[in-house]
């Protein structure tokens, strides 16, 4: 698996991004400018890791969104390739349009810095075949604007269509619809979630937890 | 020529700095005060001698970039 960790002004979780990398790929991830137009030959996984994009100005990821590398990765996302957006990542991609819906402001206005518990929702896709179906895990969250929104026609959609892939399963401090925390495009191909499993991924770290995540990925 | 674009969260999306702001009106005595929304103005100068033709560029731009249509509404007013 030959990953790409872009990389926007303001973002800051990239370094986070290339430790879980490197540790379950057992491969060197490429980082690639926003300002590039083409990703690295043979790339199999595009990454867009948390961070606060443009100074999240105008709306959370909006900026980022417009980048020139993003023409390339929807190409990549069309043709089948991998994206995963985490935090920031996740708004960029949904502001980019690769995924449904938008994350709006923290419904308690707060900013949350915390662990939070996730339920992984199915264990068949290239992101969670190293978990079971309903396991729970931990994961650090630390975002502003995480509460997920979409109408009730595509809430529905994606409930329906199994593409729900992660919900906070403690308490939903966000206020996201439904709990929902992370999800697939049609495919399964492209996974946005807002806490960091890659912030897990060591005991040095305090566990873990977020390393199936990798290692489902490592293993596709 | 001026456009200038008002962003509003749509109808039934939950404003939690309005609902804060309102409570904080609230507070200060302003019993009359109910439900309060939060909005972003945003003024472009254009380089357009066309009113109509502004206009339709300005909703463009909000298309596109200044307001996202998954979760906000938006309207264009052209100043002369």
């Amino acid at each position: 698996m030959k990953a790409a960790i872009l990389l926007f002004p303001g973002i800051n979780r990239e370094r986070d991004m290339v430790l879980a990398v490197r540790q379950s790929f057992r491969q060197e991830p490429a980082i690639v400018w926003h300002k590039e137009t083409e990703l690295p030959v043979g790339t199999d996984l595009v990454i867009l890791p948390g961070g606060f994009s443009f100074g999240d100005y105008l709306r959370c990821g909006a900026m980022a969104a417009q980048s020139p590398i993003m023409r390339a990765v929807k190409a990549h996302a069309e043709r089948g390739g991998y994206v995963l957006g985490v935090c920031n990542g996740f708004q960029i991609i949904t502001e980019a349009g690769l995924l449904p819906g938008a994350l709006l402001r923290n419904a308690g206005l707060r900013f949350l810095s915390m662990d939070t518990m996730l339920k992984v929702e199915r264990a068949d896709t290239v992101f969670t075949s190293k978990w079971e179906k309903g396991a729970e895990f931990r994961a650090p969250m630390a975002h502003g604007d995480g509460n997920y929104a979409a109408d009730d026609a595509t809430l529905d959609r994606l409930e329906g269509e199994g593409l729900v892939a992660f919900r906070y399963s403690d308490i939903n401090r966000n206020g996201s619809a439904r709990s929902i925390a992370g999800i697939f495009s049609p495919n399964l191909r492209v996974l946005g979630l807002m806490p960091h499993p890659e912030n897990l991924v060591d005991p040095l770290m305090g566990g873990v937890d977020g390393k199936p995540l990798f290692d489902s990925l490592a293993a596709a | 020529m001026k456009a200038i674009v008002t962003i509003m969260l749509k109808n039934g999306v939950l404003d939690p700095q309005g609902k804060a702001i309102g409570h904080a009106l609230n507070n200060l005595g302003f019993t009359q005060v109910g439900e309060v929304r939060m909005g972003k103005i945003i003024e472009l100068e254009l380089i357009e001698t066309d009113a109509a033709q502004a206009k339709t560029k300005a909703e463009e731009m909000a298309r596109k970039l200044l307001a996202n249509t998954v979760i906000e509404s938006f309207k264009v007013e052209i100043a002369a």
